[in-house]
């Protein structure tokens, strides 16, 4: 039996910025190998020609959806090279931020998920609740509504703004009905669970042996994350759980994903409660001293690494990142020995964001 | 007296014919305007034929617009036309008709200019048996049922040949999962029509209809409308079945290459099938043109046909998309067998009442 070979993508509306090559035989999928860097706009150089206060608003263009997780990690190791510590109020800031971003993250997932399996209403509903709710509380604290460079070596860029306290509770009061409303028509959908129940599993000891990250681990029953593995930021003081389902296939990603937005919306409001007064940033020095430092968080689609080599002058000598959507290209494998109609709904239950893969 | 007939006195072209010298000429145009002021010419041209149909259908599509617009918290088209951008659908036509229509190097081109035209002249078709009231049909067949199913017949194979001819890997994807689709479920729509000609002893429409004086089927054969309105959502390839066309997949399937004119009749061949579903549903199992009195019948049919494709379209609002794997099990596995189970039920029907 012959096989066809066709390549998803760059431009293929089920595909990102980057191309999937796709054999078939049959309606089964025989090797699916991605193909990314389509959108390579090489971050890392570049952030070696400027200053590391420049460097914020360019790092955070690698993931436009979750900006605030990115340039928390690359403040945490000027940071740590500079010696100094945060004010509380600044950490807690931070936390809500990052919590913020991850929600507008998965908000982006779920309305692409929809989409790619044809469910249009949750395609509308999550980018609209995302642009209505999230992005304007966003606003409402950086001034910005997506790329706001909020977070800055030394705390955050302002303080938090009068009235922001109810202005987000009452957001999160209605996203939480709103949550229950997705679990309505889309998670507890008949068909939705019968497109991506069993569909692309990934055993415990295979996501661990292809190193993936983030939701997509934690949907194959590891519980891993780096809020608690190594907590950062103000998360040790926080009380949260980690959401792991055990069966490692697209529905149970999706869930981890799904049941990750309740908590986010959960930690702003304990957040919320248990802010500090005081400072919310302090000085800094332009020259950073001379060093190495590794610094990780957990960002929406799992852990961002960042390595920092400083030579003592105003700009990095060497700024590498490791991104979750890197990490979790081996991920791609899973397509291999499914159906056809299976690769849309795969491909999005690894949260894939070809511009970070490719910086 | 028609209008068509006012236009044409108005108009007064006979006199002007009759001074054409040469003879031959002037008999074959005085055969033409016989035609064209017969009671035929007006029911194709006008009533239940294609102005009707064509505004029906217009209206539908700007009624999916608003009303998913409606569920997604959207607002929808607004500015075509007065009243909520009314007119969108037409206006979407003519933006379809003044684009390139672009043919792909290696196609087919006679087949694939072809496939549209021959879509669009198929779905018309089958409207010419459906009767909007006793009178109003333009082909009041016997064997009216029949015929429609012999004309859906035709349309995988065009799904199929638009895929083929092409020359493309996704259309032809497309093809092949149209052509799957739409024979399994060919199958229990049948089968589900059986149990309707099993009570009314009729393949015309008209007979159909008025069988169902007393009951209308949906409630001796709740089963039986049931699967023909599932296999009719399959056949017009309408959410959740919309395999054929899943986008994220194979990229608009077997109308991919399309553009333009083409791709606008494609569409509308789409929705008159749409249409024509509802109308075979209201025709079988609503009742067709019965109701009060008050209003007249036609008024009744189009009413049970709009809200039936309303509730095949509200379907997109809520439901994803099916595996074609699951389609064909549910087809094959599920409905052909209910359907079997659906024509005994029938018998006993028949029996008990009749």
């Amino acid at each position: 039996m012959s096989s066809m070979y066709f390549s998803v993508g760059p431009q293929h509306p089920g595909s990102g910025h980057f191309r999937m090559k796709i054999t078939l035989q049959g309606d089964i999928i025989l090797n699916a190998e991605p193909d990314p860097g389509f959108v390579h706009r090489s971050v890392e150089k570049i952030a070696e020609t400027r200053e590391y206060l420049q460097n914020v608003p360019l790092i955070e263009r690698q993931c436009l959806s979750d900006v605030s997780s990115v340039t928390l990690a690359y403040a945490m190791g000027i940071e740590e090279l500079l010696g100094i510590e945060v004010p509380p109020r600044a950490q807690y800031i931070r936390v809500i931020m990052c919590e913020l971003s991850r929600i507008m993250s998965h908000l982006y997932w779920l309305a692409i998920l929809g989409i790619f399996v044809g469910h249009s209403t949750m395609f509308m509903w999550g980018f609209g609740d995302r642009d209505i709710l999230i992005t304007e509380t966003a606003e409402k604290i950086a001034g910005a509504r997506v790329s706001y460079s909020y977070i800055i070596p030394g705390g955050v860029r302002y303080d938090l703004p009068d009235g922001i306290k109810e202005h987000t509770m009452k957001t999160l009061d209605y996203f939480q009905g709103r949550l229950k409303e997705y679990d309505a028509i889309f998670f507890s959908n008949p068909i939705f669970k019968r497109r991506t129940k069993g569909v692309g599993v990934l055993s415990r000891s295979e996501a661990i042996r292809l190193g993936v990250t983030g939701p997509t681990l934690r949907g194959s029953g590891v519980r891993g994350d780096i809020r608690k593995d190594a907590p950062y930021a103000a998360y040790d003081e926080l009380d949260f759980e980690i959401p792991v389902y055990s069966e490692g296939d697209s529905y149970s990603r999706s869930l981890v994903r799904f049941r990750e937005m309740k908590i986010s919306s959960s930690i702003i409001r304990q957040a919320f409660e248990n802010l500090p007064e005081g400072d919310f940033k302090v000085k800094t020095r332009k020259k950073v001293p001379e060093g190495e430092v590794f610094s990780r968080v957990e960002a929406a689609r799992g852990e961002l690494a960042c390595y920092l080599i400083s030579d003592g002058t105003r700009k990095p000598y060497r700024l590498k990142m490791s991104t979750p959507s890197f990490r979790n290209l081996p991920g791609f494998s899973l397509m291999k020995g499914s159906m056809l109609a299976d690769m849309p709904p795969i491909y999005m239950s690894l949260d894939y964001w070809p511009l970070e893969t490719d910086r | 007296m028609n209008i068509i007939n006012i236009i044409l006195d108005f108009l007064n072209l006979e006199n002007f014919i009759s001074n054409i010298p040469n003879a031959e000429v002037q008999e074959l145009l005085t055969i033409v305007f016989v035609f064209l002021r017969s009671d035929l010419f007006f029911k194709i041209l006008l009533f239940p034929g294609i102005f009707t149909i064509l505004i029906t259908v217009a209206e539908l599509m700007w009624l999916e617009l608003k009303l998913i617009a409606k569920v997604q918290l959207r607002v929808g088209p607004q500015y075509a036309g007065r009243i909520g951008g009314i007119l969108q659908p037409i206006a979407d036509f003519i933006k379809l008709l003044f684009k390139e229509t672009i043919v792909p190097e290696k196609a087919s081109k006679v087949l694939f200019l072809l496939v549209p035209i021959m879509l669009v002249t198929l779905a018309a078709t089958t409207l010419t048996v459906i009767p909007l009231s006793e009178t109003d049909v333009i082909s009041n067949l016997d064997v009216g049922l029949l015929f429609t199913f012999a004309i859906l017949a035709m349309f995988p194979i065009l799904a199929l040949l638009a895929g083929w001819a092409s020359n493309s890997k996704f259309p032809f994807i497309g093809g092949i999962r149209a052509l799957f689709q739409q024979v399994s479920y060919e199958v229990p729509l049948w089968f589900s029509a059986l149990g309707v000609v099993i009570l009314a002893e009729s393949l015309n429409f008209n007979s159909i209809i008025k069988a169902q004086s007393t009951f209308w089927f949906i409630l001796l054969l709740p089963l039986g409308a049931f699967i023909f309105l599932v296999a009719v959502i399959a056949e017009t390839e309408r959410l959740p079945f919309d395999i054929p066309e899943a986008e994220t997949e194979i990229a608009s399937g077997w109308m991919a290459e399309y553009s333009g004119l083409s791709f606008g009749l494609i569409m509308l061949s789409l929705y008159i099938k749409l249409y024509f579903g509802a109308a075979m549903f209201t025709a079988l199992f609503l009742g067709g043109w019965l109701g009060p009195s008050i209003l007249p019948p036609a008024f009744w049919f189009l009413t049970k046909t709009i809200i039936v494709v309303l509730i095949i379209m509200m379907l997109r609002g809520v439901l994803p998309r099916f595996r074609l794997a699951d389609l064909l099990y549910i087809g094959w596995r599920r409905l052909l067998i209910l359907s079997i189970v659906n024509i005994f039920l029938a018998i006993t029907v028949k029996l008990v009442l009749f």
